[in-house]
């Protein structure tokens, strides 16, 4: 299984009615069990880029070709949890096949089990996006999609949840696709790093990392990162 | 407590009221109470209030239904909307009046016509309520429905039914008061029963106890209604709100 993404062009026009590229050559392939990682600088398109991965915006030059009848698993920036639901209710509604012990399990992981039946209303920012975690891990994905999971998180709970996230990963075989523009995040978390330039993006350089995620070890890491911020991505 | 102190105060009021402007215009609780008790005896206070009901329920629950898919509508195609603007627009601005002389003239003096004349005036308010309500439903929501495939049954039901529910709340509480006030008048036109026909015939008799009889009466149910059905009604539906401390 495979996503193949060959996005030529994305434009849009504001309410003024001007022609706002917005991607330009995005061309790269996943396989499955792999992390991809999205990296780079605020407004670059990322979000418009998982959109059109997500089949949300078809409105674009170019082609992505999914596997047929592929499940998709979606967090967005924000929760995008329904208000008028319970937190439970929002889960089973996304993924109604979902299994008692499998909720518990997920719950128990996200540390959620305490807030099952409580309204979005009544989470902070930090638990809501846990359960649309815990929404996007339950139907079982074949291909999850990350929008900045861990942004405006302290560092203490964006580590915690980065640890949680890496352990779900790891429990299924599937392609996940990462936005982040947090270096450290990258680096932990992902299996192939797309750096994209600024608007309209393109990617500048693929970084592959070869050690299987689980085994890096905090001196690999730090070699990576300074390694990687040696890059002149602003002049390639 | 409250509410009982309040009731007492209106009685009070209107005692006063008519020891001093006489009984012959504004005749005390009591005679008022006996004018009830006697109609209520012959059983016509309650036929009467039963057909006038039974009007309400019907217009209303038409309008309601026609008035919210057509609001829905509107909100959603832009291209409804414009076809059905203009008629929003004279609809909302005809006097119950002349809707209700009219579809007695063309449908004659039957039920269907008082029905459909009821519904006609309460129609174009709940339309535009609910093509607000439509306007105003979060894209993002839309999308997350749509990336995790809902299928459309699940999306109407727990994505979009409960962002329009406060409109068709309030869609239909300000649609009810307005078909209280207009049922009597389509009786009083052209119905042979319900309490506008029996107010009708008190002013035409001068019989100021038997309309005032009536006019409690039907008072009294709205406001059991009101406070039994309505009501809690909209305190479910906004029951995942986080209450003020």
């Amino acid at each position: 299984m495979q996503l193949e993404v060959g996005i030529t062009g994305k434009s849009f026009a504001s309410a003024s009615g001007k022609r706002h590229d917005v991607l330009a050559n995005i061309t790269f392939t996943l396989n499955a069990g792999e992390v991809g990682v999205l990296f780079g600088p605020s407004g670059c398109g990322k979000s418009t880029l998982l959109k059109i991965l997500a089949g949300l915006d078809q409105n674009y030059q170019g082609h992505v070709a999914r596997p047929a009848n592929v499940r998709l698993g979606m967090v967005f920036q924000e929760p995008r949890l329904l208000p008028w639901r319970s937190v439970e209710e929002n889960v089973r509604l996304a993924a109604p096949d979902v299994g008692d012990a499998g909720l518990a399990a997920l719950f128990e992981v996200l540390e959620l089990s305490a807030h099952r039946h409580h309204f979005p209303g009544e989470l902070s920012l930090g638990l809501a996006r846990r359960v649309a975690l815990a929404r996007a891990f339950a139907i079982e994905p074949d291909v999850l999609i990350l929008d900045e999971p861990l942004a405006s998180l302290d560092n203490a709970l964006a580590g915690r949840l980065r640890d949680q996230i890496a352990t779900l990963v790891a429990s299924r075989k599937m392609m996940t696709l990462l936005v982040t523009h947090d270096l450290d995040d990258a680096v932990r978390l992902g299996d192939r790093l797309f750096f994209l330039s600024a608007r309209p993006a393109r990617i500048l350089h693929v970084e592959t990392i070869a050690a299987p995620r689980a085994e890096r070890n905090e001196q690999e890491i730090t070699a990576i990162k300074a390694r990687l911020s040696q890059l002149d991505l602003a002049n390639m | 407590m409250l509410r009982l102190v309040s009731f007492a105060l209106f009685i009070a009021t209107w005692w006063i009221a008519s020891l001093l402007i006489g009984d012959a215009k504004l005749p005390a609780p009591p005679i008022v109470l006996s004018a009830m008790i006697t109609e209520a005896k012959s059983g016509a206070l309650f036929l009467n209030l039963g057909a006038t009901l039974a009007r309400v329920a019907l217009a209303f629950t038409l309008a309601m239904a026609l008035g919210s898919a057509i609001g829905y509508l509107m909100g959603r195609s832009g291209l409804a909307n414009r076809l059905g603007d203009p008629w929003l627009i004279l609809l909302l601005n005809l006097p119950a009046l002349v809707v209700i002389v009219l579809a007695y003239i063309w449908a004659g003096l039957t039920e269907v016509a008082a029905i459909a004349a009821i519904a006609i005036n309460k129609l174009p308010t709940a339309v535009v309520t609910l093509r607000e309500g439509a306007r105003a439903l979060d894209p993002a929501l839309d999308e997350m429905a749509t990336a995790f495939a809902f299928p459309p049954g699940r999306t109407f039901r727990h994505v979009i039914l409960p962002q329009l529910a406060p409109y068709i709340a309030a869609a239909a509480r300000s649609g009810l008061s307005l078909v209280w006030k207009i049922v009597l008048v389509a009786e009083l036109l052209g119905r042979p029963n319900g309490v506008g026909f029996e107010i009708g015939v008190a002013f035409q008799l001068f019989d100021i106890p038997l309309l005032l009889a009536y006019s409690l009466s039907f008072a009294a149910v709205v406001l059991v209604i009101e406070t039994l059905l309505v009501q809690p009604f909209e305190t479910r539906l906004s029951r995942w709100r986080l209450r003020a401390a």
